[in-house]
């Protein structure tokens, strides 16, 4: 137990102790993590509401597949994505293999089906009679999709922490497609498998309480927003 | 009107947006990069992080440094998807030098192996001076012994090892870790096994672990280090300007003198020993 208790002391002399490389590891994490999210945002919360709002011939093997790549592993897509933008891959031609636009890519590729999903799932639970008033109403389609995604905030919101807290928090795909290189792709999930298998336990443990504390800022954050309009349910009287 | 969700949403990924430093995220121009493939435990060490900072003020060039099992890198260098290889597993190295995917390959350091145990050793390996007769030993007293099982350098010095003694280490005592040598130690130390390790990755960690260095010295447990540049004739995306520069700054003096004081000021001794360059 005394391992918790240094990697937690070692935690604050690592933020606080002027030591640049935690820094530059914690902020290469958020923004690779926070531009994977939003990129699986704009690409998945279409797709979602497409997925919950219209019928089509194979609807049915879409929506599986989405539900599936939910759970993407990503080892998988680390393994996938690597073979695509090694040298010697179809897409080595754009030297992207080690840096921090191939673990974005690896990340959105991960992100992206959670997004979706769960858009889908939001957009499902709105009440069908809501899009027939609206559009009784004389709601335009890009007022009525307006007004439905703000219906469907609580959720969507959800969808946007999941799929942060899904990417910040893999190893698998950033290790392989990011090489864990020391001031370059090294975030702080790599940094921690790293100082691990170097057997600095205090190090890696104090990375790990890092991460988490990001983890619960950027969540705090966004569950601020969520719940500020929340409605308040009348007291009995 | 977008609501008050929506602009939090926008600020924050313009915030994000702008504040990434582009310079490193943008693809650099090939022949700048020099992609390096090499095995975990030189990674491990620390050797590099000494190194490569000196050779890249130096030179103007950026170093990629990626860990991967020995066999691995050899792979990498063989397909190109790597400039300049730094691994110690001379068997494999030789064949992929012979069929010309790689070039100027020069052994120019080593460190050494050592068996690592519990510290009642029932296996009785502190006895003997033999690393063959230390492993008959373990397999006749059937005492577990952790593999590295990852088809790494130091995994198939292992193997090599056993196949000398003649024996085929059976499953009920041969544990196959499938990891890095830290986690591999780890294991060991947990189990209160035997292992095979090099003796940088383990006095790295000694502090940790609850095992002792129960054989060393024995030649054939030098772990002889090789430099190997992608052959660019085979290979032409491969940056060789890049690799030629880094190789002959390993074996320069700048870079000899780097390795000999490595580890030093950490142990009291030094963890690779200079060899004449051939």
């Amino acid at each position: 137990m005394e391992l918790m208790l240094e990697g937690i002391v070692k935690a604050f002399q690592l933020v606080f102790g002027g030591e640049a490389e935690v820094w530059t590891i914690t902020w290469l994490s958020l923004t690779v993590s926070g531009t994977a999210t939003l990129i699986a945002l704009i690409l998945g919360i279409p797709l979602g509401i497409a997925l919950a709002m219209t019928r089509f011939p194979g609807r049915g093997v879409a929506v599986a597949l989405v539900n599936t790549g939910m759970g993407l592993p990503p080892v998988v897509v680390g393994l996938f994505i690597s073979i695509m933008l090694w040298r010697s891959g179809p897409l080595g031609f754009l030297n992207l293999i080690y840096t921090p636009t191939a673990m974005v890519i690896a990340q959105v590729v991960i992100a992206f089906p959670i997004v979706a999903g769960l858009t889908m799932a939001a957009f499902q639970t709105l009440n069908p009679r809501l899009r027939l008033q609206l559009l009784g109403i004389g709601a335009s389609k890009l007022q009525l999709l307006w007004l439905l995604c703000k219906e469907a905030r609580l959720p969507l919101l959800a969808a946007v922490m999941a799929g942060f807290g899904g990417v910040i928090s893999e190893v698998g795909s950033v290790i392989m497609v990011g090489g864990n290189i020391k001031g370059q792709t090294r975030v702080l999930t790599t940094a921690t498998v790293l100082e691990t298998s170097m057997g600095n336990f205090g190090t890696a443990i104090a990375l790990g309480v890092i991460l988490l504390t990001l983890a619960f800022g950027v969540n705090f954050i966004l569950t601020r927003i969520q719940q500020r309009e929340q409605v308040r349910w009348p007291r009995p009287s | 009107m977008p609501g008050p969700t929506l602009r939090a949403l926008v600020l924050a990924a313009s915030t994000l947006g702008l504040a990434m430093p582009l310079g490193t995220w943008a693809a650099e121009p090939a022949n700048r990069i020099i992609v390096l493939a090499t095995g975990h435990t030189l990674r491990d060490s620390g050797l590099l992080d000494v190194l490569i900072p000196v050779f890249e003020k130096k030179t103007g060039y950026i170093v990629r440094p990626i860990a991967v099992g020995t066999g691995q890198a050899l792979t990498m260098g063989k397909r190109g998807d790597a400039d300049i290889l730094l691994t110690h597993d001379p068997e494999a190295e030789a064949p992929l030098v012979k069929e010309g995917y790689l070039i100027n390959r020069r052994q120019f350091m080593h460190n050494d192996f050592i068996i690592v145990g519990p510290t009642q050793d029932p296996a009785r390996v502190a006895r003997t001076k033999s690393a063959a007769t230390a492993f008959r030993q373990i397999a006749e007293a059937k005492v577990t012994f952790v593999s590295r099982g990852d088809d790494s350098g130091t995994h198939k010095r292992e193997q090599a090892l056993w196949k000398a003694t003649g024996l085929s280490p059976t499953r009920i005592w041969y544990v196959e870790a499938g990891q890095g040598m830290g986690a591999t130690l780890g294991i060991a130390s947990q189990k209160q096994a035997y292992t095979f390790t090099d003796r940088a990755t383990f006095l790295n960690l000694q502090k940790t672990l609850g095992l002792e260095i129960l054989l060393e010295g024995d030649p054939v447990l030098l772990n002889l280090y090789s430099v190997m540049e992608v052959n660019p004739a085979k290979r032409p995306k491969a940056n060789h300007a890049g690799a030629r520069a880094f190789s002959g700054f390993l074996i320069s003096e700048e870079g000899r003198a780097l390795i000999k004081d490595f580890g030093k000021d950490r142990f009291g001794q030094a963890l690779y020993f200079l060899d004449p360059v051939k």
